[in-house]
């Protein structure tokens, strides 16, 4: 299983979306969620983007007020994942307009639809796996739904 | 609780509502409103309206996932809302299932039914909510129920279904392992598809089934070697050479064919991901192709220059990849790891700390040290002690290896020591004592960094530093012979200050002040014995005796001096100082370096000598023993209380006796017998006794003498040693001149310290006693095999230098890249006491075991065991592992014939290698005779070249009673290309 766990995570350390691939009980996540939070939250912008937290390797990347940070095995390439965070984003603002510019309105679009956001990352990710790359291939499902409700 | 009323369906609040709602409120009113809004959901989700429910369950996830609500209490209303025919609603129920699910959740199974019915769905977003949904709760018995469901979607037609179908089948396989039978072939076939996203899964799957457990891979190489060369997909690629840097290791060959279309890929491509990818194969598994490795640790470079500080922490993490095979790769990119200790980012900083660290050599470890320290003065404390750790743990590596300067080393060690925010103290402590105990030669500088340490009375307020006071006060009690000045050292140990220390080194500390009176009022009572005893000793009276001693020790100093005449020599009264000094060669320092030091001193330290042991000095000393120790009697520390009762005893004795032997000295009488005096010879001839480092093994080593039983009951030795009230004080006067004697590396000699005060009778006593009860004790000539065991002085490793010294010059030319060779030294390595005998041991016991365990037959199977059992995911079933295998084989036919790559390796391994990316369709007619003739060449190279897993392909195929084993045996050859 090359990813391990997304998560999205505002300036103040809240939890904007967590999906996890293996399964933690909720005290386990709280308590993983705290920890690689507290540590990604304290570097700076010229820092590396990789944080090693227990068994996981930590690859994270900020835009404007979110972090979205991906939990790895150790197998996985980092650069892959840096690209995957940002295909992510770049998928999510092809939807929403905006995510990657505005605070706060990307964060509150995530907030506001926290469903869609993770059948995107199903259509991206299954099973720890990236098996879509395609923006178009990946929003294909959602905007036929968004057509049909 | 009443049921829901239709107010609550026509009034709930939506998704958007709660999240409004939570918006609005503060932190601490949150969990107010959230527990409200669960009672509402907890209402509404046993509405009868799907809606409503289903809305509940909506706002149900939205809780549970970003505010950790537990939800599994919902799960069977998960399941109801999973069964809507509304799909919105359906995919608020899937979502609910995949976020609490897991496979102690008992209403899993109620699933199974809609689950079936979903993925045989014509809504090809039902299969696929079904699909994710299962990939993410699947258990052993979904997986066996829902097997036959997912086959039939592999072999879909549709692109999207497929994909899905196929990252599921990883979770099934690993829930279910017996689905590999049915589904292996149709994964195998999705290899060769042309839409590149069916191509990224399967590759996925194999990915991590690869990683897992390489071996059962290696047949489909022809496939991946395909991909690698044809796919520009950097994702595929990617995954790939993940799969290729595990078999690559297992299979010579095949690294020999993969090497080149690696290398391509890392020239060619401009996507950092996949040159990354690329650098990380070639340094982990192909390291020993040198064109290869260079073009990687062009690209290192490239990375480590770069801006991007992910690329230099990746860059600096391929180095240490590859800085155990290949340290030049390092060295040629030092300026850079040296230049990352001082970036911003902590993680580049241990990174490159790391590196520095493999770098370090016995030439360069001077250097390195120097840089280190002046960074880890700059550093922020973290990693200051990161840096101080690191270059502790690397200098005491093997017996410390690379040291060959133990001066340069010690002080280094004082240095670090006085470093603000050291948190070190309890390695530099123990290493202190060690090399005190394993390295003679350094000794005297050892005292002279303790006594630094030990007269700073700012550093007993640094309770981190209290460890290595404890270390510096115990070498210099137990080496104060070569202290240049044992009244300041008395002073230091006794200083009020001392207060501040935790009573386990407060008693240390006044063990050392009993050391250092006893040494002194020996110097002083016994004026040339004591120079005689310590040769080297600036208080020396001729300097000729050192020198002419001094070369003939060095030539020596690696035997085992048995002094068995030391014993004899105790009793006689008028002995010869002289072969006291030669008997007692061990103690002394004995290199040129060192006499020369002695020969500068000699002028000083005469006048000194005189200076230092009067009868006022003596005096003043007792007095100051007296004055601060005897306050520390009330104390309520055993240890501390117990010590200074000693020593209050020994001073009571001396002041009593001082003066009838100082009339004695003036009149020049020989033999008459002062009990202080006698007691004084007895403790300082203890206190010579060399302590040196024990083996963890040496109590095991010890032969049990014959006639002596373990296990008997020794009561009776109470009522043995009852009669005699003084055990054996001068035990260690006694006989065991070499660090066997002493076996206790404690700080304490307890035991010597209490009988101090016994009666010079004891001697006769102890014969006596032996005598009497030689029962109890290790026959003596036992006891020389025992510490013959543990030579105290040998390094084998001497004569290795000494040999490598000829070849100094022809190494000096490359001494900035070869880390391992010897410099043109000054000054010879000291002599380290290595307990080798240990490794010696282990190696002996341990190399024909782990040679049976290679060869065995029994033990291969034991692993192959394992390794089924990590195939199969924790559930080891041979059925299952056979029929995979069988599978496989079945492909790999059909596959080689469509697919000729395997033909192309083969002809190339024949044709030795006419072109590389030749693919010959024609060949495929006549390949089945050929490839025999090839075959059988093939599988007798395979034989020799990797006989260690192929007897295991072997084992398989036997096991697999199915399948013909003569059609097998080719099938190795073919997928090694």
């Amino acid at each position: 299983m090359g990813i391990r766990f997304i998560l999205m995570v505002n300036k103040q350390g809240q939890t904007r979306l967590a999906q996890y691939y293996e399964y933690l009980t909720l005290e386990e996540r709280r308590a993983l969620e705290g920890e690689i939070v507290r540590k990604c939250l304290a570097r700076n912008e010229q820092q590396c983007s990789f944080v090693e937290h227990r068994n996981y390797k930590i690859v994270y990347r900020r835009y404007a007020s979110l972090f979205f940070l991906v939990g790895v095995d150790n197998e996985e390439n980092e650069l892959a994942i840096l690209e995957f965070i940002h295909l992510v984003v770049e998928t999510m603002d092809r939807h929403f307009g905006n995510v990657v510019s505005t605070f706060p309105s990307c964060e509150l679009d995530i907030m506001f639809h926290l469903e869609k956001a993770h059948f995107m990352l199903e259509e991206m990710v299954m099973n720890g796996c990236i098996v879509e790359t395609s923006k178009s291939n990946i929003l294909t499902p959602i905007q036929l739904l968004d057509k049909a409700s | 609780m009443a049921g829901p009323s239709l107010m609550d369906s026509l009034f709930q609040r939506s998704l958007d509502d709660l999240i409004k709602g939570l918006r609005l409120h503060q932190p601490t009113s949150e969990s107010t409103f959230i527990s409200k809004s669960l009672d509402e959901i907890r209402r509404e989700i046993k509405s009868t309206d799907p809606q409503t429910k289903s809305t509940a369950l909506q706002k149900l996830n939205y809780l549970h996932s970003l505010h950790g609500l537990d939800m599994s209490w919902a799960a069977f209303h998960a399941i109801e809302v999973i069964s809507s025919q509304n799909f919105q609603q359906k995919k608020v129920g899937y979502l609910a299932a995949s976020l609490s699910f897991h496979s102690s959740t008992d209403v899993i199974l109620l699933l199974t039914n809609q689950l079936r019915k979903d993925l045989s769905s014509n809504n090809v977003f039902e299969v696929s909510l079904a699909l994710e949904c299962l990939s993410m709760i699947c258990t052993v018995d979904l997986a066996r129920d829902l097997t036959p469901e997912i086959f039939t979607l592999l072999g879909s037609t549709k692109s999207f279904i497929k994909k899905k179908a196929i990252a599921t089948v990883l979770r099934i396989f690993e829930k279910y392992p017996d689905a590999v039978r049915v589904c292996f072939k149709r994964l195998i076939e999705n290899l060769e598809s042309n839409d590149v996203g069916i191509v990224s899964a399967v590759m996925g799957v194999f990915c991590e089934l690869a990683l897992k457990e390489p071996k059962s891979y290696l047949p489909l190489a022809p496939e991946f070697y395909r991909i690698l060369v044809d796919s520009r997909n950097n994702w595929v690629l990617i995954k790939v050479l993940k799969v290729f840097s595990k078999l690559a290791i297992l299979e010579p060959r095949l690294a020999k064919r993969v090497v080149e279309p690696i290398c391509e890929h890392m020239r060619r491509s401009g996507a950092k991901s996949l040159v990354f990818e690329c650098v990380r194969t070639i340094l982990s598994s192909l390291s020993e192709y040198e064109s290869a490795l260079k073009l990687a640790v062009e690209k290192v470079r490239e990375f480590l220059v770069d801006d991007d500080p992910n690329l230099k922490y990746l860059g600096l993490q391929a180095l240490s990849v590859v800085s155990l095979k290949h340290l030049w790769a390092v060295l040629e990119n030092k300026d850079l790891v040296i230049k990352s200790l001082s970036d911003d980012d902590p993680n580049i900083k241990l990174e490159a700390l790391q590196l520095v660290m493999a770098m370090v050599s016995e030439d360069n470890v001077h250097e390195i040290c120097k840089v280190l320290i002046s960074y880890a003065l700059k550093s922020e404390p973290a990693f200051c002690n990161e840096i101080l750790g690191s270059i502790l743990s690397t200098c005491c590596r093997n017996v410390y290896e690379i040291i060959i300067d133990f001066d340069w080393y010690v002080s280094l060690l004082g240095e670090i020591s006085r470093i603000p925010h050291c948190q070190n103290g309890e390695e530099i402590e123990k290493q202190l004592i060690d090399i005190g105990m394993r390295v003679k030669d350094v000794r005297s500088e050892l005292v002279r960094v303790g006594r630094e340490l030990l007269i700073d009375p700012a550093l007993l307020g640094n309770p981190v530093i209290h460890r290595i006071l404890s270390a510096a006060a115990w070498v210099s009690g137990e080496y104060v012979e070569l202290s240049k000045n044992p009244f300041e050292l008395m002073e230091a140990l006794l200083q009020p200050r001392t207060i501040l220390l935790p009573p386990s080194i407060r008693a240390i500390y006044v063990q050392s002040a009993f050391k250092v009176l006893i040494f002194c009022l020996y110097s002083y009572l016994f004026p040339d014995e004591a120079v005689a005893s310590s040769p080297s000793l600036p208080v020396d009276l001729d300097p000729g005796v050192t020198s002419s001693i001094s070369p003939k020790e060095f030539s020596e100093s690696s035997d085992v001096v048995v002094t068995e005449p030391l014993a004899d020599r105790e009793m006689d009264e008028g002995f010869n100082p002289r072969d006291i000094s030669q008997s007692l060669e061990d103690v002394s320092v004995g290199n040129g370096g060192d006499t020369v030091i002695a020969h500068e001193q000699t002028s000083c330290s005469a006048t000194l000598k005189k200076d230092y042991f009067t009868q006022e000095s003596i005096v003043k000393l007792l007095d100051l023993v007296e004055r601060t120790l005897c306050p520390l009697m009330g104390t309520h520390e055993v240890e501390i209380q117990e010590r200074v009762g000693n020593i209050r005893g020994l001073t009571e004795l001396i002041k009593q006796e001082l003066p009838e032997f100082l009339v004695h000295k003036e009149r020049n009488v020989e033999g008459v017998k002062v009990k202080a005096l006698e007691i004084v010879k007895l403790m300082h001839d203890a206190f010579l006794e060399e302590l040196g480092p024990v083996s963890t093994s040496a109590q095991e080593r010890v032969p049990i003498p014959e006639g002596l039983m373990l296990m008997e009951n020794l009561g009776d030795l109470e009522g043995i040693c009852g009669d005699i009230q003084l055990p054996i004080p001068s035990q260690f006067c006694f006989g065991m001149p070499h660090s066997g004697g002493r076996e206790s590396t404690s700080l304490f000699n307890q035991q010597t310290d209490e009988e101090s005060e016994t009666s010079y009778e004891c001697t006769s006593l102890l014969a006596e006693h032996r005598k009497r009860h030689g029962l109890y004790y290790l026959p003596s000539e036992k006891l020389e095999t025992i510490s013959n065991a543990c030579p105290p002085a040998k390094d084998p490793q001497q004569s290795d230098d000494l040999n490598d010294d000829g070849q100094d010059l022809v190494k000096l030319t490359e001494q900035s890249l070869v880390p391992k060779k010897k410099p043109n030294r000054a000054k010879p390595r000291p002599v380290v006491v290595k307990l080798d005998e240990v490794d010696g041991i282990t190696i002996a016991v341990s190399k024909p075991e782990s040679k049976d365990y290679l060869i065995s037959g029994a033990v291969r199977e034991v692993l192959l065991g394992n390794e089924v059992s990590s195939a199969q995911h924790k559930l080891p079933d041979k059925s299952s592992n056979k029929r995979r295998e069988k599978d496989k084989l079945d492909i790999d036919q059909p596959s080689d014939t469509k697919e000729n790559l395997a033909n192309v390796g083969k002809s190339e391994t024949s044709t030795s290698k006419k072109s590389k990316h030749h693919i010959p369709g024609k060949e495929r007619k006549h390949k089945s005779s050929r490839k025999n003739a090839d075959e059988r060449e093939d599988v007798q190279k395979d034989k020799t070249k990797s006989g260690h897993h192929n007897p295991r392909h072997k084992a398989r195929q036997r096991a697999d009673d199915n399948v013909d084993v003569i059609a097998q045996t080719p099938v190795i050859p073919d997928f090694l290309l």
